[in-house]
């Protein structure tokens, strides 16, 4: 049981680092995305590596060998492909999420990204984007006036990506 | 043993949804929209029956799935504590949906009304399985379906807000789903077992001999943190106020109430059934999460209280609602737990009816969330008004409410203790319950004070239709009858953990 003999395991817990603290601590989406997928993968090669026994073969009954001994427990090999799927769709959903935010805000850098979110309706608290609702807005006496010219451009926006 | 029908009404709770979720996005929006009603309807009668079949006495059942036995198969666990808490729910899930029905219209584009049921029945399904599963991983596929379809209950509303909070909120949960599924990998690894009654076994078999200490304890580190991310407990709460507050009413009550919910359920089956509670306690993870949440207790009532936006301001106060219940369960007793659980359904039932009023009340003050704007909204919108303040008292502590009896329990747990613990956990109930009164007593005043001159709203916006009125009363039955019954719950709850391990 030296370090050397787990040697794939090690790895694996270095790589869920370098994934955890991309995805955690780096502002680009894209670098946070690919860290996120670092670190899932790292989980299943740990997991691999833990379910591989030296010297058995995968689990499909071959040549008539119905012996127990030779052949590896299954179940970690169907772990990985579960976990595969579950990290691929939210893979898919993290970089769908991302298109929207680039198209909106035409950067990936998810700090000016919030700033320039907090910029876009900060000055009030009253909601804006729906046109549903800019409507009644506008129907409001008091602080609607002031409010329209700011958020024009935004709620057009917002109507382009409906329209696609 | 020969197996009754309503035995097999768990997994239909899980498959139903999940199948009829498949077809809904075929449908059009308003046929999606009855269908998704009626689905989860039948599973909240079904879950009522399940409920009555257990307050009559039956016995904890085991579903094997396929049949097969043990250590191969995949099994649902029925019992007390699970039918309580799926009909709970599933109650909060239809009510949510129907109070919040109207203001879809509003907030989506049509196209995807469908789509947005198709969500709903996909997260009624993965909260039915999450309390259900007896199957680790099982459960972990589940919350990670959970958190796709949270995910896209935020991003529905087309806004920036709404966008970037989805992202905030994906990060955060992937990060815990991350640690959780290590934990669970480390957890198999160790014991070989992925049922919760057999790790449990090795488990206690591991904690006798005194083998792989360590990783035992990185296993429930592991975990611990990775719920405690996804539930929002106080560090980790950054994403709360945007997700909650700017999406649309169903979304807000649903995000609020049941998600993290879920997750903290999952997190209690795991404490007793999966790893044990005695061996939860020797790893002093309990202390950490104490910590946590008298400090979520506090910081998130404060920052409640410094918001100017009623939504962002119960989504605060969601914080503080969470560090109760971590308090609860991280005092590691019988009776710290059950205070957890009725926390949990008192909190369930409270915070998304406070929503869903705040929704209405807004929509009675031309739309504007701020409280300047909301003066005398209780005048223009009788229901909603009523409906917050029954909120707003039971989450202050009203007596005859749910959040009192809660409270008390969490008080009397803390006694149980009787060390340093008993003195911090009622003090900061104290604290907090002081500053609970501050910003909610605050917001009801405002409801029912007079109007500033300058304001006037549009007349017909009052009324948002049977539904929500209907939706809200039921709802306020559901607070005051939480709070009547409290003692039949408390029994309820306390059968169910006295089962659970």
């Amino acid at each position: 049981m030296s370090i050397l003999h787990n040697y794939v395991e090690i790895a694996a817990m270095i790589l869920f680092g370098v994934g955890f603290t991309t995805l955690l601590l780096h502002r680009n989406m894209i670098k946070k995305i690919i860290g996120f997928s670092i670190m899932d993968c790292a989980i299943f090669l740990f997991l691999a590596a833990k379910g591989y026994i030296e010297g058995r073969r995968a689990p499909i009954v071959e040549n008539g060998v119905q012996d127990m001994e030779a052949y590896i427990n299954p179940i970690p090999a169907g772990l990985v492909l579960t976990g595969i799927v579950v990290s691929v769709s939210v893979t898919a959903v993290m970089l769908a999420l991302t298109v929207r935010l680039y198209r909106r805000y035409h950067t990936l850098d998810i700090d000016e990204i919030t700033q320039r979110c907090r910029m876009e309706d900060e000055p009030d608290i009253i909601s804006i984007g729906n046109n549903a609702e800019r409507v009644e807005q506008l129907q409001m006496p008091a602080s609607a006036e002031t409010q329209e010219t700011s958020h024009t451009e935004v709620s057009d926006e917002s109507g382009k990506e409906v329209g696609r | 043993m020969h197996m009754q029908l309503w035995q097999s009404i768990p997994f239909f709770c899980i498959i139903l949804p999940l199948g009829c979720a498949a077809v809904t996005s075929i449908m059009k929006p308003r046929m999606a929209r009855i269908w998704a009603t009626a689905i989860i309807s039948i599973v909240t009668v079904l879950s009522a029956a399940v409920t009555i079949i257990y307050l009559n006495g039956a016995e904890p059942y085991t579903f094997m799935m396929g049949h097969y036995p043990a250590p191969w198969g995949n099994e649902i666990r029925v019992g007390m504590l699970e039918a309580l808490t799926a009909l709970v729910f599933s109650l909060v899930m239809l009510l949510s949906l129907l109070g919040g029905m109207k203001k879809l219209d509003e907030h989506l584009a049509r196209q995807n009304h469908s789509l947005y049921c198709v969500v709903l029945l996909l997260m009624t399904s993965a909260l039915m399985a999450q309390v259900y599963t007896n199957d680790i991983f099982t459960a972990y596929v589940f919350l990670e379906i959970m958190t796709l379809a949270a995910c896209a209950l935020i991003a529905v509303r087309k806004r920036g807000r709404t966008l970037v909070a989805a992202t905030r909120y994906m990060i955060m949960n992937l990060i815990g789903s991350g640690l959780f599924l290590l934990g669970i990998i480390f957890l198999y690894d160790i014991t070989g077992h992925l049922l919760m009654e057999n790790i449990g076994d090795a488990v206690k078999h591991i904690a006798e001999t005194g083998e792989y200490a360590l990783p035992l304890k990185v296993v429930v580190t592991l975990m611990c943190i990775g719920l405690c991310i996804k539930s929002a407990l106080f560090p980790f709460h950054t994403w709360v106020p945007d997700a909650y507050g700017y999406s649309t009413p169903t979304s807000q009550s649903v995000l609020s109430s049941l998600v993290s919910k879920g997750y903290i359920f999952l997190l209690i089956k795991i404490m007793y059934r999966a790893i044990g509670l005695d061996v939860i306690v020797k790893t002093g993870i309990l202390d950490v999460l104490f910590v946590f949440a008298l400090a979520g207790m506090v910081m998130g009532s404060l920052s409640a209280i410094r918001q100017n936006d009623i939504r962002r301001m119960i989504a605060f106060s969601s914080v503080a609602q969470i560090g109760y219940i971590y308090m609860g369960i991280s005092l590691g007793t019988d009776a710290g737990m059950m205070a957890a659980m009725f926390h949990l359904f008192s909190h369930t039932v409270c915070k998304s009816m406070l929503f869903l009023a705040a929704g209405g009340l807004a929509d009675a003050s031309g739309n504007s969330k701020a409280f300047r704007d909301l003066r005398g909204a209780g005048y223009r919108s009788p229901i909603a008004g009523v409906a917050f303040t029954i909120g707003a008292l039971s989450m202050v502590g009203f007596p005859f409410l749910g959040g009192f009896v809660a409270k008390f329990n969490f008080a009397l747990a803390a006694m149980e203790c009787g060390d340093i613990r008993t003195l911090l956990v009622l003090l900061v109930l104290a604290v907090s319950t002081s500053l609970n009164t501050v910003y909610f007593l605050r917001t009801v005043i405002t409801l029912y004070s007079k109007p500033l001159e300058t304001a006037s709203y549009p007349v017909e916006k009052g009324q948002r239709g049977l539904l929500f009125s209907v939706s809200l009363i039921a709802f306020a039955a559901a607070n005051v009858a939480l709070g009547l019954f409290s003692q039949q719950v408390i029994s309820a709850i306390l059968r169910g953990l006295s089962t659970f391990g």
